[in-house]
């Protein structure tokens, strides 16, 4: 069974839209968290702490942000290989394009695809930014996430990256839900609208929550 | 009216094509798009040119011959087939672009006509409900809810002209494919082959080397018999219930 | 050489094939006595149809059902475009689920008289049985028909009945029928069991000792010209209404697979029947390439009407109900608007010729939906006729919800077609026609919605059960190959027939020849033929023929897709059929169903038959082209449905 989605252009959109739904549901839960900063830094480095210690005493210290990690690992990379080999089968079934060009025939795809590429380049620069600190503007210390954000955001290319990722995430969600909702069958016309409105409130919310905390150190709320 | 037409000229399948530019005059309003052409093949004819190759049959909009891409639109600026498109969709003095449909599984075999042959072979990979002739049961012995009769016969409409490939970013044959699926698996007639039939049929659209489904909803948007997007919602829905059900089995 | 029309009358020609005894007890009694086909050796009978509409794709499913080799051609890109997609309006049965007094001897009833009583009684009343199975074998094949909301068929009636037993599928019943077949086929295709080609056009039949063994048929991509060999040959290439140049058919639709097989002895019965079908949008002028037909259904609730007074331009909604004449309901108050489709051409004709026509040219009558609106309201109208009413308008560019439609009749059908007999085989054994391209059910008129029906029936349940016998009495047929002389004449014949239209380099096109053709046949041969006018086209029909050959002009070759080429060979056999089409109604004095002669009416106008003189199917042997034909008379026997003059009123 395993092959068989695999091997079907239906079967890897499935698989592209229930790791784009974990991811989404990751996202939700992280903006979430992010806006802890608007408390303060003790509430905030707090709740950082914390989520290395969910699960205690059944788990062990980070086990649970492990298993969240591995979770999120794996999404990302099924969601990319299959992005990628769909968009290469994609590519292959169109070799002669039209003489006549439309703007908007491929408006959608076209976001989507360059939308994706922006953010794995973005998750990268943000682990290496905030997560180990290896590219980290100010001095990274691990347990102090507060100030780490803070430092990010006081650097005009900080804000500039986190800024346009944000916006692609905006885009990204708002017709990933959708199609997602299309690719596992969960579409129809009485819902068509609802999954519709639903797709932009969670792509505003998202953006507008992601980008509040870089907001909130530029104008220096937080700080 | 008068006219300028940049039409894709190419020999055969192994010939490069290429634009060529043609100018018409004395074209009526009245006049439908095929029957511009036709006016321009005979003056070509008489010069003792090549006339432009196009397929075309009914000229009813049913038979899903006709195949132009006008002026980057599959079927042109009115949803409808080339067919039932009239110069009066056009003003004096326009230049028009026509090309054939673009598709890796729909090979140019000259001119504006393509080899459509794929679609065939996803039918034969499962778009049928197997009923030999003389096993039919009385008509009336299975009672069809008005509603799914209804929702079958919207995607039973489907002409397999192929606009929705030739839309298609990705030259996907999704909305070909899931109408007919639609079309047979909501009918009691169609329920015991239901789960062979999606799988078979999207594996053979595979095979042919059509695109993905990005949900760019071009297809729906050219269809001329206006078969919704929600037609692949619902093919993908049946094929992953059918993916769980040979799981199982 | 003698003159064309001076043809002479051979030895008469009858079916004796269908069994003796009552009517309703002949199909089952012909099927138990043909000759079975033991399913083991079915395998090694090859067999082949040429056509994919209602008819071939039918049999063509079918025969590989039972485990023949099937090989079948169409000259579309793909067997689910063949013309029968096109049809509009319904399928009749004679199921009775209205139990509104139908039964099979109704259909049957209904189908001998509506055509005119020049049908063979036996034919009709098989059609009628096989009805009831057809809708049940649809069903079960998922063809979606109207349903209403208790889960059970709708039904409507047509024109000619007062019954109603059409099923349907909004307005696209052919195209879900022919689907329903064409999936059927595919199955087959995709099992092994039929060797599909499409397009490749048949050009001639091959006959090998006196049987049909094989087609001459040219790849349409490759230019190649190539044999097929089988133990039959089933014709199933519907009509030759393209005679006409503008009809309701498809552009490619064409005569030339009949007229060949008729060149190679197969009689050719009936062909000026003709049908004229009364709901077609009018012309716009000189470019049209084609009509386009409005199904007659919408004849249930739209009035027809011209105004009272000649040369009244006013718009429509100007001239008040007083000052309109709704000449069918005036005249035929029983049947009104739903009369036989010959009755309200030829309606639409007088009040147009008598200066009331509307439109350009006043080549028109109204077809009114406004009452239909107030009654049902516009929602109902628009479940019923949307897709109708949207073609209308975008074809005309007017709001048929608002101004009334115009219409006018046109070319939409041919009752004549192959002379066959009750086993559908004509007269060259092994050669089978069905469907349209046959002309054994409509008589001299078709009803409506029984197109569809005869297709299927056909395809489905007669030849199947026919084309068995022939292949049981023939188990050992000597094979046939590439060298045989006969097979090397055909051939060479074809192939310096297209030489020669590609050499001829003239300076007329192909559809130039075509139009003048069927001009001269639509003004002379079409609604209403006199002595003076068929015998004018029938002299101008071999000069015509003559030019073709001396002017003709075909760019490319023939080893390339040449639509020019493939259009031009289809004109050398429409232009030798129109001579026969001319010849028969000439010589057919009487007037009946689409066949309307002006010397034989009744005083009020009506058609007059001659029964005592013209009882019978006229079905000409070919002798070379341009010369007179040899007439053969089957005559038609009445034990059931008694000749009466026709009454709509």
């Amino acid at each position: 069974m395993a092959r068989s989605v695999w091997d079907s252009t239906v079967g890897k959109k499935a698989v592209m839209a229930v790791s784009g739904l974990i991811m989404l549901l990751y996202l939700v839960v992280h903006m979430i968290g992010n806006l802890k900063i608007f408390f303060g830094a003790g509430e905030f480095n707090h709740y950082a702490h914390w989520l290395r210690t969910v699960g205690e005493p059944f788990m062990h210290y980070e086990w649970t942000l492990w298993v969240v990690r591995v979770v999120l690992v794996l999404a990302v990379v099924a969601h990319a290989v299959s992005a990628y080999q769909l968009s290469r089968r994609d590519i292959k079934a169109r070799p002669t394009k039209y003489v006549h060009k439309k703007a908007r025939a491929s408006y959608a795809t076209r976001t989507m695809r360059w939308g994706g590429i922006i953010l794995a380049l973005f998750i990268v620069w943000h682990l290496l930014d905030l997560t180990t600190g290896t590219v980290h503007s100010g001095g990274f210390e691990s347990g102090k996430p507060y100030q780490n954000v803070v430092d990010t955001f006081s650097t005009w290319y900080g804000n500039t990256i986190y800024i346009v990722a944000m916006l692609a995430v905006g885009l990204h969600v708002r017709h990933g839900f959708w199609s997602a909702a299309q690719t596992l069958g969960a579409g129809s016309r009485t819902r068509d609208r609802a999954l519709k409105t639903t797709a932009n409130a969670l792509a505003l919310l998202l953006t507008a929550g992601f980008l509040a905390v870089p907001v909130g150190v530029m104008t220096g709320v937080v700080s | 009216m008068k006219l300028t037409l940049r039409v894709w000229r190419q020999k055969n399948a192994d010939a490069d094509g290429a634009m060529s530019t043609y100018e018409v005059d004395d074209v009526s309003p009245d006049m439908s798009f095929l029957e511009m052409l036709d006016t321009l093949n005979e003056e070509l004819i008489l010069k003792g040119e090549d006339p432009v190759a196009f397929d075309h049959d009914c000229r009813e909009g049913i038979c899903g011959a006709c195949s132009l891409v006008i002026n980057g639109d599959a079927h042109g600026p009115e949803r409808t087939t080339t067919c039932q498109l009239h110069m009066r969709s056009f003003q004096d003095g326009d230049t028009i672009d026509i090309e054939p449909w673009r598709a890796a599984a729909f090979p140019v075999i000259k001119d504006l006509v393509v080899d459509r042959s794929a679609f065939d072979r996803i039918i034969q990979a499962g778009g049928y409900i197997t009923a030999p002739t003389g096993s039919a049961p009385e008509a009336h012995a299975t009672p069809v809810p008005k509603p799914d009769a209804d929702l079958a016969f919207e995607h039973a409409e489907c002409i397999g002209c192929g606009a929705c490939v030739a839309a298609c970013p990705n030259g996907a044959a999704m909305l070909f494919t899931s109408a007919k699926i639609n079309h047979l698996n909501v009918l009691p007639q169609g329920a015991p082959e239901r789960e062979t039939r999606v799988l078979d049929m999207v594996a053979q659209m595979d095979e042919e080397g059509f695109g993905g489904c990005t949900l760019a909803g071009e297809c729906a948007t050219a269809c001329p018999k206006g078969i919704p997007l929600t037609s692949i919602t619902g093919m993908n829905k049946e094929w992953l219930r059918a993916t769980r059900k040979a799981g199982k089995r | 050489m003698t003159s064309y029309t001076d043809y002479t009358t051979g030895d008469p020609v009858a079916d004796t094939k269908a069994p003796a005894g009552p009517v309703h007890e002949r199909w089952d009694k012909r099927r138990f006595e043909a000759k079975l086909v033991n399913p083991a050796n079915r395998r090694k009978h090859t067999v082949i149809v040429v056509g994919t509409g209602l008819a071939g794709g039918s049999a063509g499913a079918t025969l590989a059902e039972q485990g023949y080799h099937v090989v079948q051609f169409c000259y579309q890109d793909s067997p689910r475009r063949a013309h029968s997609i096109a049809a509009q309006g319904g399928i009749n049965a004679a199921k009775n689920y209205r139990n509104d007094g139908d039964s099979v001897h109704r259909l049957f009833y209904d189908t001998v008289k509506g055509g005119d009583f020049r049908a063979r009684e036996s034919n009709v009343h098989r059609l009628a049985q096989i009805s009831v199975e057809i809708i049940d074998q649809c069903v079960a094949q998922g063809v979606p028909f109207a349903r209403e909301y208790g889960g059970l068929l709708d039904t409507r009636s047509f024109g000619g009945v007062q019954v109603s037993r059409t099923f349907y599928a909004r307005g696209q019943t052919g195209q879900q029928l022919l689907l329903g077949a064409y999936q059927a086929l595919s199955r087959q295709i995709a099992a092994g069991n039929v060797e599909m080609h499409p397009r490749t056009e048949m050009l001639d039949l091959i006959v090998v000792d006196g049987r049909a063994r094989g087609i001459v048929a040219r790849d349409l991509i490759t230019g190649k010209i190539s044999t097929y060999f089988a133990d039959a040959v089933v014709l199933a290439t519907g009509g030759y209404g393209n005679v006409f140049y503008l009809s309701t058919n498809a552009m490619n639709s064409n005569a030339t697979a009949v007229w060949r097989a008729h060149r190679r002895g197969a009689y050719f019965a009936n062909p000026c029947f003709t049908q004229i079908h009364p709901t077609c949008i009018p012309r716009t002028g000189d470019h049209q390439s084609k009509l386009t037909l409005m199904s007659e259904s919408l004849r249930n609730d739209g009035r027809i009407w011209v105004p009272r007074a000649k040369g009244d331009t006013r718009p429509p909604a100007q001239i008040p109900e007083d000052e309109r004449d709704y000449y069918l309901e005036r005249v035929y108050p029983s049947f009104g608007n739903l009369v036989p489709r010959d009755i309200a051409s030829r309606a639409a004709k007088n009040v147009c010729d008598e200066g009331r026509g509307v439109g350009p040219g006043g080549q028109g009558v109204y077809l009114d939906f406004a009452d239909a609106i107030r009654r049902m309201g516009r929602e109902a109208v628009e479940a019923k006729y949307g897709n109708l009413f949207d073609m209308y308008q975008r074809i005309t560019d007017e709001d048929p919800y608002e101004v009334p439609m115009r219409i006018y009749p046109a070319v939409h059908y041919t009752m004549g077609g192959l002379w066959v007999d009750y086993d559908l085989q004509t007269t060259v054994p092994g050669l089978f026609a069905i469907g349209e391209a046959n002309f054994s059910d409509h008589g001299a008129n078709r009803l409506g919605a029984s197109a569809l029906m005869q297709g299927l029936a056909d395809g489905y349940f007669v030849l199947p059960a026919t084309l068995n016998d022939y292949l049981g009495r023939n188990p050992k047929l000597d094979e046939v190959t590439g060298e045989h002389p006969a097979v090397q004449e055909v051939l060479a014949e074809t192939e310096d027939r297209l030489n020669l239209l590609l050499s001829v380099d003239g300076d007329r096109t192909p559809d130039s020849f075509h139009r003048e053709l069927g001009e001269l046949m639509w003004e002379f041969c079409g609604m209403a033929r006199s002595d003076s006018g068929l015998r004018k086209a029938l002299e101008r029909i071999p000069q015509i023929r003559e030019e073709f050959w001396r002017r003709i002009k075909v760019p490319g070759t023939g080893e390339e897709f040449n639509q020019s080429l493939e259009k031009a060979n289809r004109v050398v056999d429409y232009l030798e059929l129109a001579e026969l089409m001319c010849l028969d109604a000439l010589h057919r004095t009487e007037s009946c169903g689409g066949h309307f002669r002006e010397e034989s009416q009744t005083p009020d106008g009506e058609a007059a038959r001659k029964d005592d003189e013209f009882s019978y199917a006229a079905a000409w042997e070919f002798t070379a082209t341009g010369e007179a034909p040899t007439l053969h008379k089957e005559d038609l026997v009445f034990e059931y449905v008694h000749p009466t003059q026709r009454s709509y009123a």
